[in-house]
This record gives structure tokens, C-alpha cells and sequence, in this order.
């Protein structure tokens, strides 16, 4: 009985588990962290640190499940989403919705707890992915994709925002560095599942602007993503040697869009993805290292 | 077609790591022309490694490969320069910059041989510099004896150069599969080689 209970409890938290996109969601917290210890405040306070990451992970892990709640019919029409726990029916959309509330509210409310600014900036992340992005644009327009980004580019302006105590010019261009990055995600992900959109009726870049098209808009974000990097991190000053590691790692990533530009490919294209990812978590690292 | 495995993966993020810490810590010290050297070259080796982690072993069918594997002796090789012969660094700037551009026009617009002539010129005078330079240093006490490392670490790199030169022409002296299943060994070798002798100096 007990052993049914503990078995029970364990998918149950696996499937849940699931609902929060874990790397996705680690890779977003990451950047509120990072632009909170590059403010160089007093960083090593455990229970602000605590607050800053664990009020983060629970807002952006809510605005995932609400997103997966919203989307799930969609979801079910296409191959690569139609195995997850919403669609597949492993779990029901009203625990998913009360799960979803729930990680939201508390994030958002330990965000206001911690600091009002940053609590503003934690909520309006939420609102933008789950109300003006996937509510409200996501089935009507590709450009979509800018309200996303923009989702995702608030962690880092709230962890910034946190350390600071305003919104400067270095918070917003790691939030534009981000809001950059994310169509790479995005648009890589529909030009390789064209077929599953269209499906689901789902207007994107590949199937609005043409896939040559997609190609030059993410390779360009890409290289606005590294530029802001960039200059955000000449903006908090980081020390030579990380400077000439980040500027390295831009080059790399600048090479490779423009491989992907000139000669555009299926494996170059999603190679771009997978680099640009590791870019954003490496720099991130060499942001919040100027604290040691 | 050779996939890459667990291990490779694993040999290739050490050296990405070795690499990124020669960038941020190995360096410094040096004058700002050897900084600017020894970053473009293990910036090149480390975004190499990345991307074999990325696109696999196909990455090195490219033939821009040949160009951009030039960087790397070229760049160490006036980084050394730069720092110990600093007399000799603007005559070595204008051959590493004319030796890439002529490697890099050769490939394309010359005749196969006379560009595999060019190759082996370039690469040869800027490999026996990296290979020569550290131990002939180290012998005569300008450096400590662990700088000779760095000339091992050059001497692995012609290897490596030269399996991946052979296997590109068409012309490999072993089969492409043992290449590629000692390439990620080698470069990490070669990087911990330089790592390590660029610190004992």
C-alpha cells in the first residue's frame, strides 16, 4: 500500500516535472541570476539569493505549465509535442491549470515580497508569455515570436533591476541579448516542424516569410544577441580575460550565422541553435563571475 | 560515416575548458600583441572543439577547415615571437598575415599542388617555431624548463595537422576512422601541453 502510494507520488511529481520544461526553465533562471550578481551587490545574502532563485523558478515554471495548459490542443496535433503529459492524457488539464496558477502566484508574489521593481518586472514576464504571447498572439501572427523573446528577456532585467535598484542601460541590454537569442530557439524550432504548424494552424516565420527568409532573421538576432552581450559586458566591467573569452565565444557564434546565412542547412541551422544556447548559458556564467 | 561518442564529447569539453581557462588566466603577462596572439589561437582551438561537439566529424569535411587550421600555428607562433623576440615581431606579423591569405586565396584559385605547396610552407615555418622555439628557450635558461612543454604541445599539433591534412586531400596514411578516433586525444594532449607549459614558464 504504502510502496503503491510512493510509486504514485513519484510519477506524479515526474509528470509534473515534465510540465516545466526543466532546461529551458534552468537556462532562463540562470540569466536572472546572472544579472543579478553582475550588479556586484552584496550577491552572498542566502536568503535574498535564495529569494531571487526560487521566486524566478517558480514564475517562469508557472508561466511554462500555463502555456502547456493553454496550448495543449494544439499540442496534440503535432508530432513533437504530442507525447507530453497534457496531450497524451497522463495528466488532466485542470490539475495542470491549478498547478500552473499556483507556481505563478507564489513566484510572483515572493518576486513583489523580495522587491517591488523586481516583482513588477518578475509579473510582467508572466503576462507577456502567458497573456500577450500565447493567449493573444501566438495563433494570429508569427511575430509572436517578439512578445516571447521579450518574456524571456525579463529575468535577467528583474535579477539586474534586483541588484541595482533601477532599470539601466546594461539590464536592458542583457535583456535585449536575450530577447535576441530567443528567436533562434523559436524560429529553429519551426522551420524544422513546419509540417506540425501548419497543422495546428499556427502562422510562423517559415510559413509566413519563407524558410530563406527565417534563416537571415536568425542569424542576424543572433548576431544582435552577441553584440549586446558585448557591449552589456563592457558595461559591467569584467575582467580582460573574461572579456577575451566572451569576445571569442561571440565570434563563434557570429561565424557560425553567417555560415548558416551563406549556406544554409538543416544541420548548420540547428548547430546554430544548439551553440547559440550554450553561448547564452556560458556568458551568463562569465557575467555572474565578476562577483568572485 | 564516423558518429562522435560519449568519450569524445567528454575529451572535447575538457579541452574547451582548457582552453577557456589559457584565455581568461593563462595569458596574462604577455605583451598586448602576444595576448591578442595566443587569444585568436586558442579561441580558434576552442570554438574547433565546439563545434566538433555540435556538427560532429562532418565539420571537418568543410574545406574551409584547411584555411582556418592555418590560424592556429600562425597565431601561436607570433604570440612566442611577439614575447621573446619582440625585434622580429613586425617582420613575423607581415608573414603570418601574408602566409593566411596566400594559404586562403591558394585553395581556391591556384593549381592543387602549387596550394599544397604554399600549405606546407606556411604551416611548416610556423609548426617549427611553435615545435623549436619553447624547447630552444627552455635549453638555454631564458625560460623555465616547463616551457618546453609548450613545444611538445606544438610537436602534437603538426601530428594532429598533418593526420587531418592527409585525411582531407584524400590521401590518408591511416584509415579515417582511427584518425578521427585519436583526433579528439590529440588536441586534447596538445592543449594541455600548452596550458601547462605556458604556466611552468
Amino acid at each position: 500500500m504504502k510502496r503503491t502510494f510512493q510509486t504514485r507520488f513519484k510519477n506524479k511529481i515526474k509528470l509534473l516535472w515534465s510540465l516545466i520544461k526543466s532546461p529551458q526553465t534552468l537556462l532562463l533562471l540562470m540569466t536572472g541570476l546572472a544579472g543579478f550578481m553582475s550588479s556586484r551587490c552584496p550577491w552572498f545574502n542566502f536568503p535574498i539569493l535564495l529569494g531571487v532563485a526560487g521566486s524566478l523558478f517558480l514564475a517562469i515554471s508557472g508561466s511554462t505549465v500555463l502555456n502547456m495548459w493553454y496550448d495543449r490542443d494544439i499540442d496534440s496535433l503535432m508530432k513533437r509535442t504530442c507525447w507530453r503529459p497534457l496531450p497524451s492524457g497522463k495528466i488532466s488539464p485542470n490539475e495542470t491549470l491549478v498547478f500552473g496558477i499556483t507556481l505563478s502566484v507564489l513566484g510572483v508574489g515572493w518576486a513583489l515580497a523580495i522587491d517591488l521593481l523586481f516583482g513588477f518586472i518578475v509579473f510582467a514576464g508572466l503576462f507577456f508569455d502567458v497573456v500577450v504571447y500565447t493567449i493573444w498572439l501566438k495563433r494570429r501572427t508569427a511575430w509572436s515570436v517578439v512578445w516571447g523573446g521579450l518574456a524571456g528577456a525579463m529575468p535577467v532585467l528583474a535579477g539586474r533591476a534586483l541588484g541595482t535598484g533601477r532599470i539601466e542601460w546594461v539590464g536592458i541590454l542583457l535583456a535585449l541579448a536575450v530577447l535576441s537569442w530567443i528567436p533562434t530557439h523559436i524560429l529553429t524550432f519551426s522551420i524544422r516542424n513546419q509540417e506540425d504548424y501548419k497543422r495546428a494552424g499556427v502562422p510562423t516565420f517559415p510559413s509566413t516569410y519563407s524558410v530563406p527568409t527565417t534563416l537571415r532573421v536568425i542569424s542576424a538576432s543572433t548576431v544582435i544577441a552577441a553584440i549586446a552581450m558585448i557591449m552589456a559586458a563592457v558595461g559591467i566591467d569584467i575582467t580582460a580575460g573574461q572579456m577575451r573569452l566572451l569576445a571569442v565565444l561571440s565570434s563563434g557564434l557570429i561565424f557560425l550565422a553567417a555560415a548558416s546565412m551563406l549556406r544554409p542547412s538543416d544541420k548548420v541551422n540547428f548547430g546554430l541553435f544548439k551553440y547559440a544556447s550554450l553561448y547564452m548559458l556560458s556568458a551568463m556564467l562569465l557575467l555572474a563571475a565578476v562577483v568572485f | 560515416m564516423v558518429k562522435i561518442t560519449v568519450l569524445d564529447r567528454i575529451l572535447l569539453s575538457l579541452s574547451i575548458l582548457l582552453a577557456a581557462y589559457q584565455i581568461v588566466f593563462g595569458i596574462e603577462g604577455s605583451n598586448q600583441l602576444g595576448i591578442a596572439s595566443y587569444t585568436i589561437a586558442f579561441g580558434v582551438l576552442l570554438i574547433a572543439a565546439l563545434l566538433l561537439i555540435i556538427l560532429g566529424f562532418q565539420v571537418l569535411d568543410s574545406p574551409a577547415v584547411i584555411i582556418i587550421s592555418t590560424i592556429i600555428p600562425l597565431s601561436l607562433s607570433l604570440g612566442l615571437i611577439s614575447e621573446f623576440f619582440p625585434k622580429y615581431a613586425p617582420g613575423y606579423i607581415i608573414f603570418a598575415v601574408a602566409g593566411f591569405l596566400v594559404v586562403m586565396v591558394s585553395r581556391y584559385f591556384a593549381p592543387k599542388k602549387t596550394a599544397t605547396i604554399i600549405l606546407i610552407v606556411v604551416h611548416g615555418i610556423s609548426g617549427l617555431l611553435i615545435f623549436g622555439l619553447p624547447i630552444y628557450l627552455s635549453v638555454i635558461g631564458t625560460t623555465n624548463k616547463g616551457f618546453a612543454l609548450v613545444g611538445i604541445g606544438g610537436g602534437l599539433f603538426g601530428i594532429g595537422g598533418m593526420l587531418l591534412s592527409f585525411l582531407i586531400t584524400g590521401r590518408p596514411i591511416l584509415p579515417r576512422e582511427r584518425i578521427l578516433s585519436i583526433l579528439p586525444v590529440l588536441m586534447l594532449l596538445t592543449i594541455a601541453a600548452f596550458v601547462a607549459g605556458f604556466a611552468l614558464a
